[in-house]
């Protein structure tokens, strides 16, 4: 008990430190707007990230439209917020709470027919769901079309993005050390292990994927109020493949991984800016030199954690025999 | 009435009669063996009783209902686990997760419980550390806990497989060659754990076996098949004078 007190103190000064420094930068301008955009970017793609990491490196179903749920929830979130128009913080909760519902709900749909079935189901009606999405976006009416949509009130900086993402983090590490979390990461290691000792696979299946689906329906959310400009472009198949990238760069089934990796490859692409129509090039060459030297990611299905690090330190020990 | 009841079942994959008319009735604490050369059907026996595959004719009861057409985890949760013959563990988890894994229905909070990691997590987490670390003393792991199961020795691995069917709380346990690829010695050392389960936890046990030396020691009942039909059924005096069981094996 007292351990785990311990490592919740650690960790909440650890957040509240890094979110202190950099608010001070922010006010004293050292970061200014076009960082704090770099900064805002690389903490929603962490939710996008780490969201996806939970379908795709914990449960161990791929999926391929992550972008299109990211779409729903932007759309929906953005729309509750014009139609609605309270401007304020409550009023942004709101509405990414009924973007990640609306995402959430979509993933139901299309993972009650798809989770049912044993094998890659999913990863093929995953992308087409992404297209479906892409294709209604450029042709509703209430979405603006293929000219956007525009003027959604900014209600998300840098503030309320840093701390949704705490929150989301936070709620996906409680839920995969939970005994949900374990069913979902059995259905991973062996399905029919899984079902022999109990777990009713369709139905951590399909939690796995449609929390995944809430909180990239919450991302997108954060997306629309920070942007005020939805274009329907960014949310294609492309997208949806740079989150799987970053998961499967940063280690399946470590959040931490996500974490480091949504930063580095938020930033990376910012840095060689005018390289950037070489950037899938950087990633898929990126991707095959980690397959070659570190197939499991960063970080594998490890999490980084301060005291571990602490624990290493101290005691330089011969560690050997892992991944 | 008996526990696991079997009536007439029968299944066809294609042309393949792999199962035909197969009957069996097991009693509570009952160790009973069912053995037969390679590919008589034995597997796929288990695989109808924990609904994995579904019988083409005839009907499984479990403690007087009928488990046919239910999934396995809802049979498991009725009473009867299994292991499987090519072990599967959950092979990037830790031995004690694996354990957990199997305690699902016993812990007791639910997703938001879980996520707000309050006393009721705690004491359900608790409980459940203290269970599956006394299940994995019984077969002498508890160093093992922190491992992940992948890294296990192979005697190790089928032990906590048997461990992990324990954790359902089962009322009869299927167990699928656990000694197949161990020396003589573990061998006789799992055989007299199976033994040990049987008395400790007043479960029923169906060994599956082919060879068929193993299991005379410890089976009070035996039943042999061969080509999906059983051949014949006693104890394992009967069994080894049985010209017919003789043949089979010597054929095979
Ligand atoms: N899913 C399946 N599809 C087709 N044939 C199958 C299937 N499962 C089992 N069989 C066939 O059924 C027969 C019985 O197989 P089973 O695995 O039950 O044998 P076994 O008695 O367990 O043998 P062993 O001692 O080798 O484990 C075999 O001929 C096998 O090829
Ligand atoms: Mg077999």
């Amino acid at each position: 008990m007292t351990e785990k007190r311990k490592r919740l103190v650690i960790n909440i000064s650890l957040i509240l430190s890094v979110y202190v420094i950099l608010f001070v930068l922010i006010k004293l301008k050292v970061i200014n707007r076009y960082y704090e955009g770099i900064m805002i970017a690389c903490l929603i793609n962490v939710i996008l990230a780490t969201s996806l990491n939970l379908a795709t490196g914990f449960l161990g179903q791929l999926a391929l439209g992550h972008a299109g749920f990211m779409a729903v929830g932007a759309y929906t979130a953005a729309i509750v917020t014009k139609t609605v128009g309270m401007p304020g913080t409550l009023q942004l909760l709101i509405s990414l709470v009924i973007g990640g519902i609306a995402a959430g709900a979509m993933g139901v749909v299309i993972g009650i027919p798809a989770l049912r079935l044993r094998g890659d189901y999913l990863a093929i009606i995953t992308l087409g769901f992404g297209e479906i999405i892409r294709v209604m976006l450029f042709n509703l009416d209430i979405t603006g079309g293929a000219r956007g949509l525009r003027g959604i009130p900014k209600l998300a900086g840098f503030n309320v993005v840093f701390w949704v993402c705490v929150l989301v983090v936070a709620i996906l590490y409680a839920v995969t050390h939970s005994k949900q979390g374990r069913a979902i990461m059995s259905i991973r290691e062996d399905e029919i292990a899984a079902e022999a000792v109990g777990i009713p696979t369709v139905n951590y299946k399909l939690l796995g994927f449609v929390l995944a689906a809430f909180f990239a329906g919450v991302g997108g959310g954060l997306y629309a109020h920070y942007m005020t400009v939805l274009d329907p472009k960014t949310f294609n198949f492309m997208r949806s493949v740079e989150i799987l990238v970053i998961v499967v760069l940063g280690g399946m089934g470590s959040l931490t991984g996500s974490i480091i990796a949504a930063i580095g490859l938020t930033i990376l692409p910012e840095a060689l800016r005018s390289f950037s129509e070489y950037r899938l090039l950087l990633y898929s060459a990126l991707l095959i030199v980690m397959m070659i030297f570190k197939p499991g990611g960063i970080l594998g299905q490890r999490e980084f954690s301060v005291q571990g690090l602490l624990k290493r330190l101290k005691k330089p020990v011969v560690e050997g025999g892992e991944e | 009435m008996s526990l696991l009841s079997c009536k007439d079942i029968g299944i066809s994959f294609g042309g393949l009669k792999a199962v035909d008319g197969f009957s069996i009735d097991i009693n509570q604490k009952e160790l009973v063996g069912l053995i037969g050369p390679n590919g008589a059907g034995k597997t796929t026996i288990f695989n109808m009783m924990t609904g994995v595959y579904l019988p083409t004719e005839g009907d499984i009861q479990l403690d007087g209902k009928t488990i046919v057409g239910k999934k396995p985890y809802d049979i498991v949760r009725m009473g009867a686990a299994r292991t499987f013959q090519n072990i599967r563990l959950f092979r990037d988890l830790t031995v004690i997760d694996n354990v957990k894994i199997a305690l699902h229905h016993e812990i007791d909070y639910g997703l938001f419980a879980g996520i707000l990691r309050g006393k009721k997590y705690d004491r359900a987490e608790e409980k459940a550390q203290v269970e599956a670390m006394e299940l994995l003393k019984i077969f002498e792991m508890e160093e093992y806990a922190e491992q992940k199961a992948k890294n296990l020795p192979y005697g190790k691995q089928r032990k906590l497989e048997i461990a992990r069917a324990l954790a359902t709380n089962p009322k009869v346990l299927l167990l699928d060659e656990p000694a197949a690829g161990m020396n003589p010695q573990e061998t006789q050392e799992l055989m007299d754990t199976i033994h040990f389960i049987r008395d400790h936890f007043q479960i029923a046990v169906l060994l599956i076996e082919h060879d068929m030396n193993l299991v005379m020691g410890i089976c009070e009942r035996l039943i042999v098949i061969d080509y999906g039909k059983i051949i014949a059924k006693g104890t394992p005096d009967e069994i080894r004078s049985n010209e017919q069981v003789i043949g089979a094996y010597l054929g095979s």
